[in-house]
């Protein structure tokens, strides 16, 4: 099982990639969804089939692969937009970044001082990648939608991390990832809803007139 | 000890039993009145108990703050910052009874009370405190009391305005005495503070800085005096009396053991003190004479008056630095002696100028005149605490300055030595002298002789007996350490003994001091004054008094031909504009026959108004254009921010 864990994570990597490079908003919320759906996989293949493992994946997989696309194709459905049109930073210039932070992860990772077990997998630089590139995604985009996906897309990443300490913190973690989750989404559910009904438009920059 | 715990207690929690009384009612300004005298009754009675025995008196308690017990310790040189606090916070609270009367000020009579005995309790506590933490807490509590006193009127804008200079300036100069204790307790190992002598001197130029900021800071020392001049004015009179005769003096007591713990004394350090001392002094004074608010003029004094300790006081550590035994004992007696001094004559002055905005309700020098007639009683103690503050025998100011003078004049012997320069402090000393007369002479000329400039000064009535005996038991205190100033000599000796950590050999009070030669010439000179007087009396009774005082034989001369506050210190202002650069608006006459014009003159404080609040200003202004950048309302900015941090930590994190 565990030969096929690189190839999840470069699968990841790869979503990362199109997600940072893609103004479809529908397609980047199924990619987002397949994301999920296969990080989902990762506590089973790197834990075996054991029952907390399983609880995991099944958790991950309702919240990351089902639950939160849905709600958030409904919005896009709701607003009815589907592209992201003027990101702030350009496409391609924002994929040369996502492949810069992501080179950064891969040597940051070999630095830092990790317990020997987790020294030679990809986990840990595809967790950074992955957090970084939602960043990227959060700080780059102007729709509300598309930094929800780069909330997403941290959150991942931060599940990667949190699935190579399952084993020593159970439920603490899941219950920490899918709780900050939640919270994220619904917030900017909120923050989706009123700003389309406030300014009928969903881009976060009309929130500048909110500041002091 | 007991005493001096009761002392403490019963001071500051004077004002407390007033909070439960009626808003009306005089029970609680009475009864604090009562607690006040009792509490300084008891601290006199241990500071006597401790100069009797000839030793000290300490507390030493478990205490659940780390680094050291609470340690209180009552020792000579603690006694002489301690003996004019007593006098000065009794006879400012009787005088209280009725300058700021329950009955009159319902709203903020009970907060001052409070707040008046809650300082005078945390300064008896700063001059005993041996712990490091105790020391800060009792010192913040002052401050923050301070505040509470000078925001009395907060109603007022100025009042508001001096609160919150003074409340910055004291809590940067607490930030470096926050420095300084943690530094003073990395070298001894320990917050107690330690014995005299006994700390080396290596490494010790930072905390000295520290220190000179901190303390200087609560004195008043020239580019620190910022906040004083306002808080001063602003505050009730015995409130001020007591800001300005006793609680800054908690910086000079704050440096004098502070500098008393290392066993040598860098040259610098008394170089320093002695530059500052000058630059305080003369710019002090010269700031001064160019008020026209009486209690701001009275402030810059204070800050003159810090000048000449702080001279004595760089005397006293070139002493000890050149080891020059004769130089640092006068040096350190004028300058303990000036504290207390300046203590008792300038509460003096502060209440009898209270006596006087009493009366006359303004505090603005062109607004009074003629009130000598009016307040004659008033008028005589304010000249005896003016003839005491120019220097002047037969009262007190003369013997520490005597002293100082004796001090710089030592160096003399050695002519060769770099000690030689502190010879230029005498000069200096001098010129502060002969300016300060000249002060006093302009607002003793303006307010007290000549006629009434306002409608206001005309109906001025004489101060109540109350207000009266408060402040003539201050002059009394005055002229006996002018007329027997040997009575002081065991006490001056005690503390400078503590200060250097040597025992006996002292000789101040023989022929290297002649204080008992100086009292002789006092009293004689008091008496020649009486015969002078009663003889001028005697003459001047054939005299007719239709004539006003100013009036140059005109006969029909009114107030405004009088001269003004301004005018009369015009020759002075203009020889010191490079120091104070004084706005003058009007004045200009043309033509043959001039209409109307009309002069003002105005002198900021240089300081504060020239430097510091364009600096600031400058900066507010770069702030908010940093703000605007920073803080621009864009989400993706503030992500960014995020994951800079982030990535920050991280670095740092492998780093």
């Amino acid at each position: 099982m565990m030969e096929l864990i690189n190839p999840l994570l470069l699968a990841v990597i790869l979503i990362n990639f199109y997600t940072l490079g893609s103004a479809r908003l529908v397609a980047c919320i199924r990619v987002v969804a397949i994301q999920g759906a296969l990080l989902a996989l990762l506590p089973l293949l790197s834990h075996g089939m054991t029952f907390h493992a399983m609880l995991l994946a099944a958790e991950a997989f309702c919240f990351k692969g089902v639950v939160i696309p849905w709600l958030l194709l409904r919005a896009i459905r709701r607003v009815r937009i589907r592209r992201e049109m003027e990101p702030i930073v350009g496409f391609v210039p924002t994929l040369i970044l996502g492949v810069l932070t992501t080179v950064g992860a891969f040597l940051f990772a070999d630095l830092l001082p990790l317990a020997p077990e987790h020294h030679d997998g990809m986990f840990v630089p595809t967790a950074l990648a992955t957090m970084f590139s939602g960043f990227l995604l959060l700080i780059t985009r102007r729709k509300a939608i598309t930094q929800i996906l780069g909330y997403l897309m941290l959150e991942n990443g931060i599940f990667i991390f949190a699935v190579l300490l399952s084993a020593a913190m159970p439920v603490m973690v899941e219950a920490g990832i899918l709780l900050d989750l939640l919270v994220g989404v619904f917030v900017m559910g909120i923050v989706v809803n009123q700003i389309s009904r406030e300014f009928s438009t969903i881009n976060t920059e009309r929130l500048t007139a909110l500041k002091e | 000890m007991i005493w001096l715990l009761s002392g403490i207690v019963l001071t500051s929690f004077a004002g407390v039993p007033g909070l439960f009384c009626n808003r009306e009612s005089l029970r609680g300004e009475r009864l604090a009145c009562i607690l006040t005298l009792t509490g300084a009754v008891c601290g006199l009675i241990a500071v006597a108990l401790v100069l009797n025995s000839g030793g000290e008196t300490y507390l030493d308690l478990p205490w659940s703050i780390p680094g050291g017990t609470l340690a209180l310790r009552l020792d000579p040189l603690a006694a002489v910052f301690m003996l004019p606090l007593f006098l000065v916070v009794a006879t400012g609270s009787v005088y209280g009874l009725r300058y700021w009367p329950q009955r009159e000020n319902p709203g903020n009579g009970r907060k001052l009370r409070l707040f008046y005995g809650l300082i005078s309790g945390a300064i008896m506590l700063v001059l005993t405190a041996r712990n490091g933490m105790l020391f800060l807490m009792a010192w913040e509590v002052m401050a923050l009391s301070g505040f509470f006193l000078i925001t009395t009127e907060e109603n007022k804008e100025e009042a508001r305005r001096a609160g919150y200079i003074y409340l910055i300036a004291t809590h940067t100069g607490t930030l470096a005495l926050f420095a300084l204790f943690a530094m003073l307790d990395h070298t001894s190992g320990s917050l107690i503070f330690p014995g005299a002598g006994t700390l080396p001197a290596a490494g010790s130029g930072l905390m000295f800085l520290l220190g000179l900021f901190g303390f200087g800071m609560k004195a008043g020392l020239m580019p620190l005096h910022i906040w004083l001049p306002g808080a001063h004015a602003a505050a009730p009179s015995h409130a001020s009396a007591l800001l300005s005769g006793v609680m800054i003096k908690t910086g000079i007591y704050g440096l004098v053991r502070f500098t008393s713990f290392f066993a040598e004394i860098p040259a610098w350090w008394g170089w320093t003190l002695l530059l500052l001392g000058a630059i305080s002094g003369i710019l002090g004074v010269a700031l001064a004479i160019a008020q026209h608010d009486i209690k701001r003029l009275l402030a810059y004094h204070s800050v003159e008056n810090i000048g000449i300790i702080a001279l004595g006081f760089g005397l006293a550590l070139l002493g000890r630095s050149y080891e020059q035994p004769a130089l640092m004992i006068l040096g350190l007696s004028g300058c303990l002696l000036h504290v207390v001094n300046h203590g008792l004559f300038k509460s003096l002055l502060f209440l009898s100028a209270g006596s006087v905005i009493h009366a006359v309700g303004t505090r603005e020098i062109d607004q009074l005149g003629g009130v000598l007639k009016r307040q004659p009683w008033t008028g005589a103690l304010f000249l005896g605490a003016a003839v005491a503050i120019s220097g002047l025998p037969p009262f007190n100011g003369f013997i520490s300055e005597w002293l100082i003078y004796l001090g710089a004049l030592q160096p003399l012997k050695h002519p060769t030595s770099a000690l030689g320069l502190a010879v230029l402090t005498a000069p200096a000393l001098a010129l502060i002298g002969a300016l300060a007369l000249a002060c006093f002479v302009k607002v003793f000329g303006i307010v007290f002789l000549g006629e009434a400039r306002s409608k206001a000064a005309v109906q001025a009535h004489e101060a109540p007996l109350s207000m009266l005996v408060p402040m003539a038991l201050l002059l009394v205190a005055c002229a006996w350490i002018g007329l027997l100033p040997t009575t002081l000599v065991p006490l001056l000796r005690g503390a400078v003994e503590n200060w250097a950590g040597i025992d006996g050999g002292t000789m101040l009070g023989g022929s290297f001091a002649p204080l008992g030669w100086v009292s002789l010439i006092g009293w004689l000179l008091l008496a020649l004054l009486a015969a002078v007087g009663l003889w001028l009396s005697r003459i001047s009774r054939k005299v007719p008094r239709a004539i006003g005082t100013w009036g140059c034989g005109f006969q029909f001369s009114a107030p405004r031909m009088q001269y003004t506050a301004s005018s009369f210190a015009d020759f002075l202002v203009r020889l010191f504009h490079f120091g104070l650069w004084s706005e003058r608006h009007g004045g200009k006459v043309t033509g043959l026959l001039p209409g109307v014009t009309r002069f003002s003159s105005h002198t900021p404080d240089t300081v504060l108004d020239r430097v510091l609040f364009p600096i600031f200003l400058g900066a507010a202004w770069l702030c908010r254009l940093l703000r605007a950048c920073i803080h621009n309302g864009v989400i993706a900015f503030y992500l960014l921010y995020i994951a800079l941090t982030v990535i920050v930590l991280l670095a740092l994190f492998i780093l």
